[in-house]
């Protein structure tokens, strides 16, 4: 069973925060679906490659040219708050 | 209600509607206005529109109506219906998330950009699972979308009201999108025809991503024909997504009338104890009348496949953790009041708009991907990937397609998954290998158990798209599903 610690570090990772019921509900349904997930290690794997994409691709080249991009406005037009042209965010550090 | 509108636009396929228009049969006000009807009669039960677009559509459509027939582009003026994971122009889209409420893209995703450029009209943005995560579209903030065939049933997903309004007759055609089955396991549980192109067919520019080497853009018809003939449309080699290719050459529609020659093989893990007897039935009834027309099939086993859902459960979650990074309260969407600080600020906002399946995902996510683990889970499952494909390379050395059941179940209750997680999950045992694997899939309705439809998926080699569509529509003619759906219409 993963503990709450664990819960609560990669909670923490994840940018998510849980009230103690849900770090409950989250220790018992992640324990069932990594105990589920973690039966590949049972398969021994030495020497295989690890695929990346599905599909063969090679590397995709265009000429670097300059090209219509959003303006300032549209950009911005979206945010949920915008001062003097730019994103604006509460305070990064201790004031 | 409107009986002469079910009668008319209900059989209708995209290619009828655009033989009506060529014809001047009727105008694409006159189509535009009997599906708003359809939708306005039976959408308040189905549930499969988070917005429609009446106006505009309405609009548009006196546009193309107003032009000569030889200035028309050949789908001008056929409607459409797009998954909310779309991003739209100047429309909100939401895909599914509490977090995206209100969010109006500044731009067009590549497809969308594509199907306007050739006049289609959109009716509207359909509900699906909070960013795609989910089989029965039951984790949308929005609302519940009910399948058409039962509506005390799912719908399936995460493409559920993708497959719902075609199914209900409220669009011709629609486009869903495809990570680990969110086409083609709807598409069987609502009765019609949903396609997974290759992996790079289809631009995913604009599309949302949720785990970005699996996610396919791809369509939703009642005919394998149109579904043909949308693919084609959409599927062309993109500036903006560098992992598109496009198809070597255009689709034309399928004429195939037998399978001559054709082997199939049909994958013995999925006829296990998992799949459903009325599933194996309609499956059985569907390889004999591949019999019928001449293929040859015969078993095949893909040991590796029944890893495929464990694999999928790592890829997928630890790229949608990656890929829902963006979704901080900066840029766009929700931002939580009341923070003290960035980081809380971050935290408040990722917690309130996120609902617990995407939670759930993020944190699997997290922790595969967090110190310590990484080779455990994360390397593991992409070499298993390696043998998955390396077992499908295996298998179309011997056959020219594999065949299944699309679900091992038919729509199962609503609420009757939500609180396990993992049997969810396991909706997509036939569906996900084919993700990880970048291959072509295609379900197409083989019959019906307990009066719900049963898909039959075909799948095929890379780039195999034409033939797919060919062995598909001799099939599907051969099978001649015709049932319609019960649960809405007042039965009509």
């Amino acid at each position: 069973m993963i503990s709450r610690e664990e819960v609560i570090h990669v909670a923490r990772l994840a940018r998510l925060r849980f009230d103690d019921d849900e770090i409950g509900r989250l220790q018992h349904e992640l324990s069932t679906i990594i105990d589920y997930i973690a039966r590949l290690n049972e398969f021994d794997l030495a020497g295989v490659a690890p695929t990346a994409h599905a599909v063969d691709v090679k590397n995709v080249f265009r000429a670097d040219e300059p090209r219509a991009c959003l303006t300032q406005e549209e950009a911005l037009a979206n945010a949920p708050a915008v001062e003097c042209g730019h994103f604006l965010v509460p305070r990064i550090g201790e004031g | 209600m409107a009986g002469t509108l079910y009668a008319d636009t209900y059989p209708l396929t995209a290619l009828r509607c655009r033989e009506l228009l060529e014809k001047r049969e009727a105008s694409a006000l006159e189509i535009v206005d009997a599906y708003l009807a359809r939708i306005e009669a039976v959408d308040g039960e189905v549930g499969a529109f988070l917005s429609v677009l009446g106006e505009d559509a309405r609009a548009q459509a006196r546009a193309v109506d107003a032009k000569a027939s030889g200035e028309r582009k050949p789908w001008e003026g056929v409607p459409i219906a797009l998954k909310d994971i779309l991003c739209t122009k100047g429309l909100e889209t939401t895909c599914g998330s509490r977090i995206l409420a209100g969010y109006v893209p500044p731009y067009d995703a590549s497809v969308v950009a594509k199907l306007r450029a050739e006049g289609l009209i959109f009716l509207g943005k359909l509900n699906m699972d909070e960013f795609a995560m989910g089989s029965s579209n039951e984790t949308s903030a929005y609302q519940i979308t009910r399948n058409p065939w039962d509506l005390d049933r799912v719908p399936g997903g995460s493409s559920g009201g993708s497959a719902a309004s075609v199914a209900a007759g409220e669009a011709p055609w629609s486009l869903g999108s495809d990570t680990g089955g969110s086409i083609r396991q709807p598409a069987s549980l609502c009765g019609v025809v949903g396609m997974k192109p290759t992996y790079g067919a289809v631009s995913r520019y604009g599309l949302i991503a949720f785990a970005s080497s699996l996610d396919q853009i791809g369509p939703f018809a009642r005919t394998v024909r149109d579904a043909a003939a949308l693919l084609d449309l959409i599927s062309f080699r993109d500036p903006y997504d560098s992992t598109s290719l496009g198809l070597p050459e255009p689709l034309t529609l399928p004429t195939a009338v037998d399978l001559a020659g054709l082997r199939f093989g049909i994958i013995r893990e999925y006829l296990g104890e998992a799949c459903e007897p009325g599933v194996r039935e309609v499956f059985n009834d569907a390889v004999a009348a591949i019999h019928a027309l001449g293929g040859v099939c015969e078993e095949v086993s893909l040991p590796s496949v029944e890893r495929g859902i464990a694999a999928y459960y790592i890829i997928a979650p630890a790229e949608c953790s990656a890929n829902l990074a963006r979704f901080d309260g900066v840029r766009f969407g929700h931002r939580a009041s009341g923070a003290t600080d960035l980081m809380d600020m971050y935290t408040r906002t990722r917690s309130e708009g996120f609902g617990p399946e995407v939670t759930r995902r993020i944190m699997i996510g997290t922790y595969a991907l967090s110190a310590g683990y990484y080779d455990a889970y994360y390397g593991q499952a992409q070499r298993t990937r390696t043998i998955i494909i390396e077992d499908f390379k295996q298998a179309f050395e011997r056959f020219d397609f594999l065949v299944s059941p699309t679900s091992p179940t038919v729509a199962f209750k609503l609420g009757e998954r939500m609180e396990d997680p993992l049997a969810m999950y396991l909706s997509d045992l036939c569906t996900i290998p084919v993700n990880l694997a970048g291959l072509p899939g295609l379900s197409l309705p083989g019959g019906a158990s307990q009066g719900l439809p049963v898909g039959v998926q075909l799948v095929g080699p890379h780039f195999s798209e034409q033939g797919l569509f060919e062995a598909a529509h001799a099939l599907e003619q051969k099978l001649a599903v015709k049932a319609r759906p019960a649960g809405i219409g007042g039965g009509q």
